[in-house]
């Protein structure tokens, strides 16, 4: 039995939704969860629900927002103290950048953003893909401990965790250090909604919407079914969206379990960013656009008719 | 200002990847090489930094197979003064490629004032060295950045975080900057420039002359594999304005009944 810490990251009540599919598959470990900042007892019952045995909240001067060194340098010292073989997170903005530090401050390695994983008694062995998901490999970690993981959203699922009990609340307090890159100020994004990297809905346009302004129609898909809209990167190169909202090899890789794609031929790069969408939609005019291959269900026609509609059948659908 | 860029070469994003028989990587011979997309925006930066404080160098630094020197040779087409290539294969780990580039960058012989990297390479998409690099060698570094402005001393950068937020830094230098898209728009190399760089000094260096062995290695990869194929899904045709309306609904209907996702 592996000692495993995972760390998550908090929003208002709750913790990251990639950390309960994390906690769901290390079932029959002891395991262990932190975050800096006070964790609210609701999130609190349910990491314990998905098998949590300890619940910290790390505390310390400096650590408010957000900064690479003073998170490294707090989550460091409180491993250490802890003794943990593995040390998990989600592939969030702040675990993709936090972890590769505090594992190279134990001269770790550290297996970026798996999709699937088992611990062998208590080896790790995970399989993630690679050259944005156009191959996947199996990934081993070897050297020093605690070896550190990062585990995209989505790609688990939720498992509840049959040993899970109640969960011990502690505080710790940990030290930020020196810090030398410090957060002056955020800049919120146009959308509120999840990022493209854990929404469980996309909605993506392509070079055939034309311009920015036609993003519009799919907004308007976006908020009756709660998706995320994304765009290719013709669409992003064309200037009709952010390169935030790009999916794609030089964009973002993404799992969700709907993916409509309007107007979207398909390019390899951006067939390799979406393929792990658990069921695909796409619109397209041209009957042998790639997308279709890589389609559950293709409809063969013009975008902006068949959004609007489609619009109005989930309303109908949903109830809206 | 001392300079440094980090470069990685990989696969054109067109590339049909096909793993080896043996499934220990993918097969390289008939690959087309390029500089990983997100590298151009840190040799960009570097050229316009260096361009903002006179007497500056912008060195690059890559690890990987000499087979191909693209990446090298379209830095230094683009601008920059001169190149060191560590010869090694193309599937080292994350730490054992930032622990060479620390080597070699100790073996240029100039203390790096701004290190410059894409924010992650295309191939193994790890997303790790430029924190790894940046540990190792104590210095502060911002990931994924797509601001840059500041003197020979002090910059202000924005990262990008989920749904396109911004997180604005101030750092001190010497530090470590990841860059991401959007940051500049890297300029082409020019055909003077492409004569230029065969003259300029590429030094290639061993793993053994920068310290890295078979011991630094953290992650092992096997057993590559192409991801299932989908079986074919079902196609309809909207086309005909009588039938478009009767098809959505079909679609929508086996979105909830079949594929049970709504």
């Amino acid at each position: 039995m592996a000692k495993i810490l995972v760390f998550t990251e908090l929003h208002g009540t709750h913790v990251k939704g990639v950390t309960l599919e994390i906690l769901g598959r290390l079932a029959g470990h002891n395991v262990e969860v932190a975050a800096i900042g006070a964790i609210p007892s609701d999130a609190v019952s349910e990491l314990a629900k998905f098998g949590a045995a300890k619940v910290h909240s790390l505390k310390g001067a400096n650590l408010e927002k957000y900064s690479p060194e003073g998170y490294a340098n707090a989550l460091k010292g409180f491993i250490s103290a802890g003794s943990f073989d593995y040390v998990f997170s989600g592939a969030t903005s702040v675990g993709k950048d936090l972890l590769p530090r505090v594992a190279t401050m134990f001269d770790a390695g550290m297996a970026s953003e798996v999709t699937n994983f088992v611990m062998e008694g208590d080896h790790f062995a995970g399989t993630r893909p690679l050259f944005a998901g156009k191959c996947f490999a199996k990934v081993e970690l070897t050297g020093p401990k605690p070896h550190f993981v990062t585990v995209r959203p989505n790609a688990l699922g939720l498992n509840a965790n049959p040993t899970a009990g109640a969960a011990a609340a502690s505080e710790a307090s940990v030290d930020a250090g020196a810090i030398r890159a410090m957060i002056k100020d955020i800049v919120k994004g146009a959308s509120e909604k999840l990022d493209l990297t854990e929404a469980n809905i996309i909605v993506s346009g392509g070079r055939a919407m034309k311009e920015a302004a036609n993003f519009k129609i799919l907004d308007e898909m976006a908020s009756v079914i709660g998706a995320t809209v994304g765009a290719s990167r013709a669409a992003v190169d064309s200037g009709f969206a952010p390169h935030a909202m790009q999916v794609g090899q030089t964009g973002k890789t993404v799992a969700p379990t709907l993916y409509i794609a309007c107007g979207i031929s398909g390019a390899i790069q951006h067939l390799a960013g979406m393929r792990t969408s658990k069921v695909i939609v796409a619109i397209n005019t041209d009957p042998d656009a790639p997308i279709f291959t890589k389609a559950d269900y293709g409809i063969v026609g013009d975008l902006f008719t068949i959004v609007p509609i489609m619009t109005q059948e989930f309303k109908a659908l949903l109830g809206k | 200002m001392n300079i440094f860029v980090c470069v990685k070469q990989v696969p054109d994003t067109e590339t049909k990847i096909v793993p080896t028989a043996d499934a220990t990587f993918i097969e390289t011979s008939s690959i087309k090489w390029i500089m990983n997309p997100y590298d151009e925006f840190a040799v960009e930066q570097a050229l316009l930094v260096q361009a903002a404080n006179a007497g500056s160098t912008v060195t690059v630094v890559r690890v990987g197979s000499s087979k191909d020197t693209e990446a090298l040779r379209t830095a230094m087409a683009m601008g920059a003064d001169d190149a060191f290539l560590v010869e090694a294969q193309d599937n080292l780990d994350s730490y054992m490629i930032a622990k060479a580039l620390k080597g070699a960058i100790a073996k240029s012989g100039k203390t790096p004032d701004l290190i410059l990297t894409g924010k992650q390479a295309i191939d193994d998409d790890c997303l790790q060295v430029p924190q790894i690099l940046a540990t190792m060698l104590n210095m502060p570094s911002v990931s994924v950045v797509v601001g840059y402005e500041g003197s020979a001393t002090d910059v202000t950068v924005k990262r990008e975080i989920e749904g396109g937020a911004l997180e604005v830094y101030g750092v001190k230098l010497p530090a470590l900057i990841a860059c991401n898209k959007g940051i500049n728009t890297p300029r082409y190399a020019s055909l003077p420039g492409i004569m230029k760089a065969k003259k300029k000094p590429l030094t290639t260096l061993s793993l053994a002359d920068v310290g890295v062995s078979d011991a630094d290695k953290r992650v092992k990869y096997s057993s590559f594999q192409l991801p299932p194929e989908k079986p074919p899904g079902k196609k309809f045709d909207a086309t005909d304005a009588g039938k478009m309306n009767g098809v959505v609904k079909e679609v929508v209907g086996l979105l909830r009944t079949e594929a049970k996702v709504l």
